[in-house]
């Protein structure tokens, strides 16, 4: 069985994104980058598979400008055997990318897609459903665990108020949550090596595909902020408050 | 022209979240027409056929649905679709799963977790876990979304209003995907992402046993649900289902207890639009104060029970 997992190059979880001046779009010039970190938890999965023999390839794939072959380096590095990357300058949206996303299933053939459940930068979470819908095929989201059967994959799913179980006809997709596994640390020696992996690069406008966005963003704003907390000293105080001033507490 | 919401329930009666949903829709001022799918749903048809600004209900009914697959929903949605203007649902993870894949079959863009909508086809939404909100406007004939339930409230019953309700057959359904089973967490706290009030707790709180032990009571006086942080959960500590955050629930009560959290933004994401927020953190720089209306700089084991026993 052969595995695609995309990945995304997305500015560093920890890093505190600024707007630009005129509150066009956010400034995320000279900012951390790094692979999605659901996307880490795709690939990881992917090659726990491929440990356990159910898999005989992985192959990574991205989609963006030529500086997003870092997530796929940080694929080849984690284990991936091979990656791909589909270039454009076109601002890309869920919809595009699903839909250059299935021109590359369309010449690979994968019997299972992984991804992130969400990008931590446009947090849609939309991907992974869109692209089942446009492939026809089955979708298991926010997947905390996955087995393979005959034919077919096993998925529990994390669902409000507990998890759910879902058997997948292959082929299918299905998106990472975090719990479903811990992905290991990328060491210094794989990452050299993974630079000698070849990534086969496509142009998007070779697929004869509309990826262009749908969705114009007019503004950024930071969100409403809340005063500035007081510090009370005992829990009576604080009973107190709760009951007179905000009444919200009996 | 009319607005289709995807109701939610859990076999028995709505989610808060699609009275929700409902006042949302009102934005438009189209007719608003509600799906319910599911087994055995007239009940539940009749619920939604009372709720004020709902002029239909299309009800779907099915031993097939009785737990529903997003590829049946999708489908049922995309026929239901035809001449609607816009196709809504609330961000849960029912919402998240369906209405993605709608929006595809429909060639589409989408928009995830609304919180304002600002014109018909103009709206803001939170990125980068909610610490930049972005305007964005869809150029697409058809309005796909899901909106944060917590940045609406919650449309009312009138029980003089009786929406028409018409049937809708299931015509196939997947051969794709079988459903074989599901865990639910029993809990005696009230549903988290509609509760008044809501006790959250960190990684902090040691075990599974002392975040029951510490928490439950204060949050029984408070009649609260229980909420955690994804250390907590990933700890063991808490269930998946009760995560607070960019990639859990979003909540927006009265009252929001934090103990024991640090106050990442990840989490943050998740609380800091609720009314007001009390914080418990031994660290006097812990971040989670400067979202906090109230904190106290103190050990948790030693304030939350004390402040249980002062609730009286
Ligand atoms: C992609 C991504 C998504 C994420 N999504 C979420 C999410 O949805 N929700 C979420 O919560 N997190 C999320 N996180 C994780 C988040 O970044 C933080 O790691 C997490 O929220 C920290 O949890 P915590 O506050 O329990 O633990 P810690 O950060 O370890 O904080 C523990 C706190 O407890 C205090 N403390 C310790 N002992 C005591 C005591 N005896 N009395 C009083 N105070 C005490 C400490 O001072 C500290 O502030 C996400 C992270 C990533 C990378």
């Amino acid at each position: 069985m052969k595995i695609l997992v995309a990945v995304k190059r997305v500015v560093d979880y920890n890093v505190k994104v600024r707007l630009k001046p005129d509150g066009s779009d956010v400034d995320i010039a000279g900012a951390k980058m790094g692979i999605n970190p659901f996307d880490e938890n795709a690939i990881e999965e992917a090659l726990r598979l491929k440990e356990r023999g159910h898999v005989s390839e992985v192959v990574a794939v991205t989609l963006g400008m030529a500086a997003c072959q870092d997530v796929l380096r940080h694929a080849l590095a984690m284990g991936a055997d091979r990656a791909i990357l589909v270039e454009t300058d076109v601002l890309l949206q869920p919809l595009g990318i699903a839909r250059l996303l299935k021109a590359v299933v369309e010449r690979e053939q994968p019997d299972l897609i992984i991804l992130g459940k969400q990008a931590i930068d446009d947090d849609a979470g939309q991907t992974g459903q869109m692209l089942a819908a446009l492939l026809g095929v089955g979708q298991g989201t926010f997947i905390s665990a996955v087995d393979v059967h005959e034919g077919e994959v096993h998925v529990t799913r994390e669902v409000d108020g507990g998890t759910e179980t879902l058997a997948l006809r292959l082929p299918a997709v299905v998106t990472a949550d975090l719990r479903l596994n811990e992905p290991r640390y990328v060491k210094l020696p794989n990452l050299m090596m993974a630079k000698k992996k070849p990534i086969q690069t496509y142009q998007a406008v070779d697929f004869g595909i509309d990826a262009s966005p749908h969705l114009k963003q007019l503004t950024v704003a930071n969100p409403p902020t809340r005063k500035p907390g007081i510090k009370l000293d005992s829990v009576q105080e604080l009973v107190e408050k709760l009951r007179t001033e905000k009444k919200v507490i009996g | 022209m009319s607005v289709l919401i995807l109701a939610e329930h859990d076999g028995h009666t709505l989610k808060q979240a699609t009275y929700r949903a409902v006042t949302a829709a009102q934005h438009w001022q189209l007719p608003v027409h509600v799906l319910v799918a599911g087994h055995t749903t007239a009940a539940i048809a009749q619920e939604a056929a009372a709720i004020q600004g709902v002029a239909q209900v299309i009800q779907v009914d099915a031993a097939v649905l009785a737990h529903p697959l997003a590829e049946d929903i999708a489908d049922l949605l995309v026929r239901a679709g035809g001449d609607h203007t816009v196709i809504l649902a609330a961000h849960t993870a029912f919402g998240k799963n369906v209405l993605p894949r709608v929006a595809a079959l429909l060639d589409v863009a989408m928009l995830s977790d609304v919180v304002t909508i600002v014109g018909p086809k103009t709206y803001v939404r939170p990125i980068y876990a909610g610490s930049i909100y972005a305007t964005v406007e869809s150029i697409d004939a058809l309005q796909v979304l899901t909106i944060r339930a917590s940045s609406f409230a919650a449309a009312s019953v009138s029980p003089g209003n009786a929406a028409p309700i018409v049937m809708m057959d299931v015509s196939t359904t997947t051969a794709h995907v079988r459903w074989l089973g599901q865990v639910h967490n029993v809990s005696e706290r009230p549903e988290l992402a509609s509760a008044r009030v809501v006790v959250s707790g960190g990684r902090s709180l040691g075990s599974a046993e002392k975040f029951q032990v510490v928490l439950a009571p204060l949050a029984e006086k408070l009649d609260a649900a229980l909420g955690a942080t994804r250390a907590a959960v990933d700890a063991g500590f808490a269930p998946n289902d009760i995560q607070v955050g960019q990639t859990g629930t979003v909540v927006a009560p009265e009252l929001y207890i934090a103990v024991g959290i640090s106050g990442a933004v990840q989490h943050t994401a998740g609380m800091k639009d609720s009314k007001v927020i009390v914080a418990i953190n031994h660290d006097a720089d812990a971040a989670i104060f400067q979202v906090s209306d109230y904190y106290l700089v103190a050990d948790l084991f030693e304030t939350v029970p004390a402040l249980t026993e002062a609730l009286g």
